[in-house]
């Protein structure tokens, strides 16, 4: 599509209008192309497709069931619905069901926009559970029955076990995308994986070990990916904690890793003159938004130099550091 | 350990440091992939003998398949029978699913109450002869006990013997009989008696007529899936046979985890020699080098028999290079589940296979185009394949004639719950619910019908009215019903249908895979929505639809498809209200 040359190999129609795609593109690339973005939670540009959350899916005619976009690819005379009542129904039943079990206080606002606009009330399952400890000792086949008056969620403390970034597994949605990218989309280290199964599945390090004590080389690359805060650099949860963090202050400089000759963009996130996080836009040819453990997380050397004010957030920075 | 994999090779492997291992580094991406596939049995071989997963046992599994041990654990935990906790070497799996829990599974539960060693279970496939308790023993084979006691149960756990039940089937001696017609009969452990009684006949025309003739003969029987999907074998032969793409698979899925299903079981011990000719009959059919027969763990004596019937059709010659004198490649390998009803699903089970979480992938593509490993393959199920014996023998018209003309040739059915004689029933396509269910000596406890649970937890309740049904795959679709696998569980009109619900919305929740959202979140959601329900509240019907239709439409696999059919037929059944209501 993008640079124009190659002649569409596939037309075929999104909500009654015609649109022609190269073959092998998606239904999600169909729908961008007729100008009509999806929803989506487990998909992104620069992971492969592990179709689970189905919040993207569409109706295609002549198929039973309701398929998900952002992997099913294209086929000729295809019509596809994005915005039928079965769409609706199962995009807002996904999203509830998610935020009836997470806490999703943190997604991005266009999730906040799908999520009104499909009218989700994630309070019609009731009040939801509190936190629970046991979730990473859950034998797979075996649950406790409740008496069904509270939803199950998987609300549990926080884990905190190095100086670089935390996992509150209390807003996970099990979108998988961590998991690639610390595996064989990026970093092809696999500290964590899938474990557990059903509602039980959960993210982790073998045996729950701490990051420290794993394989995880704190490239930070899951954190750039993970979308509902789930997966947090140190320093914003513990001015989030604060309740310092402020995003509508904070400047984004662009600049370039000056550790070594692989030339990383990187973005900057700084308030009251501290850098608070670093990215990697997902978009740069060099690193399609992920780093390496020096560009994700050293850059005290920056604040320290000189530098010797003392901002308010200092303190609490300093926290951070352990 | 070493004695699946051999000792290690190199100090990569985790052998000792040697002068070469300086100069030469084993690994990298390819041969992970390759080690990959031994993984769930190297997991096995721990469990059998130590009787959990110890870390020290996970990390030198690791080390020698070279898998990252992040990925080991996750593949561990999915399985219910792979402990990750240390426990007590001997471990009582007791059923309490929809026909144990009120022929004394729960009774069971109750007496031994509190012991670390004895956890519930799901369906163990032993329906007919409940309550069943499988059994974990460290350094021991497993063991299955049927028609048994707390008393019993407690004995064995404290270094009892066990010995294996025998198989029989109600029908045995029946002239008409197909499947069965050895079952019972025949000695399972001999080949020689297998060939007396007409075995290995059909394999010896299979490899005269050649592969192309046997899957024209397998067309023209129409012959269709008995694992649940009833999809005409001859289609998915055809797609494999003439894909270009090599190596191909051939899969039989013995995983028969359905609740209340135990058809598969009988035919693996009662006749092995049986399916291991058909699936070489189907290896050579479709052009595959290699097979896999993937068996619920939960079947110990089955795998055995298999076992030992593999090693003496390999002893004369009917697999490996030159499988049974065609010329051709084939030979088969078996795999032990691990305590996971989704890996029954196609594409959960190659997951599986493949030292992966048995996660069911997305469709398209299908296995046929690409499955195990990604290539071409085809998986049929045990009782299907069965089938394949008598169209090579006959021909596929002369097949066609038995049954109707959608469901060609005979059918089992595993009776159980309120009925005289349990078991498993051949009869020919078209036979009446009611006529099924008198055959089996009729309804007993009130003697009066109160439901039948067809096609088990991911089918659905059927009442009276549905009693002149016949049974084929057309009148069952007609009246949105399916046989499933062939469960017809019996009750009677006392029975508790609350607590079977109840049931039923239990098992979906543990056995979801967990991974796409309709399901993980949604069998939660439906067993709070039955369990507030039950609990006197009034039934939230609008939601359970709503739960229900996400499910359908949305969940990648057929067992979210199916989470909610039993209970909404329930509902509709009225079976839910209660008595004094
Ligand atoms: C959740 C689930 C569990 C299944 N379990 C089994 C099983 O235990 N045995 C089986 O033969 N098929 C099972 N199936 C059906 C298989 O996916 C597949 O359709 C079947 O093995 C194909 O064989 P057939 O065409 O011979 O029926 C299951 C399907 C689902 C969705
Ligand atoms: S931690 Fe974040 S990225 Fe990982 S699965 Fe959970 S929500 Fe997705
Ligand atoms: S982020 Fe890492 S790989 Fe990229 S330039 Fe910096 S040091 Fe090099
Ligand atoms: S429907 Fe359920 S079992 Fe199937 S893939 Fe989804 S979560 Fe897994
Ligand atoms: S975005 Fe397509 S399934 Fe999650
Ligand atoms: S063995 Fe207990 S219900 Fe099937």
């Amino acid at each position: 599509m993008a640079d124009g040359a190659d002649p569409p190999g596939v037309t075929l129609t999104v909500d009654g209008a015609a649109v022609a795609v190269p073959a092998g593109s998606t239904i999600l690339d169909a729908c961008r192309a007729a100008g009509k973005d999806q929803p989506t939670l487990c998909y992104l540009d620069n992971l492969t497709p592990v179709n689970a959350c189905r919040v993207c899916v569409v109706e295609v005619d002549g198929n039973r069931t309701l398929a998900p976009s952002c992997s099913r690819p294209v086929e000729e005379g295809m019509a596809v619905g994005t915005d039928t009542d079965r769409v609706r129904h199962s995009r807002k039943m996904v999203y509830e069901f998610l935020a009836s079990s997470a806490d999703m206080g943190l997604v991005d606002e266009q999730t906040v926009r799908w999520m009104s606009y499909y009218g989700c009330d994630p309070a019609r399952y009731g009040p939801q559970a509190g936190p629970v400890e046991d979730r990473d000792e859950r034998t797979a086949g075996h649950h406790r029955i409740g008496d069904g008056h509270a939803a199950e969620t998987v609300h549990q403390s926080v884990k905190v076990d190095n100086e670089l970034y935390v996992r509150d597994y209390s807003r996970c949605i099990l979108c998988y995308k961590c998991v690639e990218a610390c595996g064989e989309d990026a970093q092809n280290t696999f500290a964590i994986a899938v474990a557990g199964r059903g509602f039980d599945a959960r993210i982790s390090t073998e045996f729950d070990v701490g990051l420290t004590d794993s394989a995880c080389v704190f490239c930070g690359n899951c954190i750039s990916v993970c979308p509902t805060g789930a997966l947090m650099f140190r320093s914003e949860h513990e001015l989030r904690a604060a309740d310092m963090w402020e995003e509508d202050r904070q400047t984004v400089t662009r600049t370039v890793c000056s550790y070594c000759g692989v030339g990383c963009n990187l973005d900057l996130h700084v308030q009251d003159n501290r850098i608070v996080k670093v990215t990697s836009p997902i978009d740069h040819s060099v690193t399609s938004g992920h780093l390496c453990i020096k560009g994700r997380f050293g850059y005290e050397y920056v604040q320290e130099l000189g530098d010797l004010a003392v901002t308010p957030i200092d303190e609490v920075l300093r926290r951070a550091r352990g | 350990m070493d004695a699946l994999l051999g000792p290690p090779k190199s100090v990569w492997e985790g052998g000792p440091l040697q002068a070469s291992d300086h100069r030469v580094s084993f690994g990298g991406y390819r041969r992970s992939v390759e080690n990959r596939r031994l993984l769930l049995p190297a997991l096995h071989a721990v469990q059998d003998r130590i009787g959990w997963i110890s870390q020290g046992a996970l990390g030198y599994i690791c080390r020698r398949l070279t898998v990252p041990p992040a990925e080991a654990y996750g593949v561990a935990g999915f399985y219910a029978l792979l402990s990750m906790e240390e426990g007590p070497p001997r471990r009582a799996h007791v059923c309490d699913d929809v026909a144990c829990r009120n022929a004394g599974g729960l009774d069971i539960l109750a007496g031994l109450d509190g012991r670390p060693d004895v956890h519930p279970s799901p369906c163990l496939g032993q329906c007919d002869r409940g309550p069943a308790v499988f059994l974990q023993r460290a350094g021991e084979e497993d063991a299955v006990l049927v028609s048994t006691t707390a008393r019993r149960v407690a004995e064995v756990l404290d270094g009892g013997a066990v010995s294996a039940p025998s198989v029989a089937v109600p029908q045995a001696g029946d002239p008409s009989l197909r499947l069965l017609r050895r079952v019972g009969v025949v000695d399972p452990a001999s080949l020689d008696d297998y060939r007396a009684s007409g075995g290995c006949a059909a394999l010896a025309r299979a490899v005269e007529m050649g592969p192309d003739a046997v899957l024209a003969e397998v067309k023209a029987s129409n012959l269709r899936g008995r694992g649940g999907a009833a999809f005409p074998m001859g289609v998915k032969w055809e797609g494999v046979a003439r894909s270009p793409v090599k190596p191909r698979y051939l899969i039989c899925n013995a995983d028969e985890s359905e609740p209340g299903t135990f058809k598969d079981r009988v035919l693996m011990e009662g006749d092995p020699f049986a399916l291991i000719e058909s699936m070489i009959i189907a290896g050579l059919a479709v052009g595959a080098e290699r097979g896999y027969l993937y068996i619920r763990a939960e079947y110990p004596l089955s795998a055995a028999r298999l076992e030992e019937a593999l090693a003496r059709m390999r002893e004369a010659g009917m697999l490996g290079e030159d499988a049974a004198g065609s010329g051709q490649m084939f030979d088969i390998e078996i795999r032990r589940g691990g305590g996971a009803y989704i890996c029954g699903e196609e594409t959960a089970l190659m997951n599986s296979i493949e030292g992966k979480r048995g996660e069911p992938r997305n469709k398209p593509p299908f296995p046929t185009q690409a499955g195990l490993f990604g290539m071409p393959t085809v998986i049929n199920n045990v009782e299907t394949l069965v089938n394949v014996i008598d169209i090579v023998l006959e021909g596929g018209a002369a097949y066609a004639a038995t049954g109707t003309e959608h469901s060609t040739g005979t059918k089992l059915f595993c009776l159980a719950g309120a009925v005289a004689r349990p078991g498993v029933y051949e009869v020919e396509f078209g036979e009446t619910l009611g006529g099924l269910i008198g055959l089996a000596g009729g309804v007993t406890g009130t003697g009066r019908l109160g439901a039948v649970l067809l096609g088990g937890a991911a089918g659905m309740f059927v009442g009276e009215e549905h009693l002149d049904m016949p049974l084929t795959f057309e009148d069952a679709r007609d009246r949105s019903a399916a046989l499933g696998s062939g469960v017809v569980l019996v009750y009677d009109d006392d029975a508790d249908f609350r607590d079977a619900a109840r049931r039923i919305a239990q098992f979906f929740r543990d056995e979801s895979c967990g991974q796409c959202v309709p399901c993980r979140v949604g069998t939660v959601r439906q067993e709070e929505l039955l369990a507030r329900h039950l609990g006197g509240a009034r039934l939230e019907e609008d939601l359970f639809d709503d739960i229900a239709k996400v499910m359908m439409d949305a969940s990648i696999c057929g067992l979210g498809h199916t989470a909610s059919t039993a209970i909404r037929s329930a509902i509709d059944l009225g079976l839910l209200e209660r008595e004094d209501g």
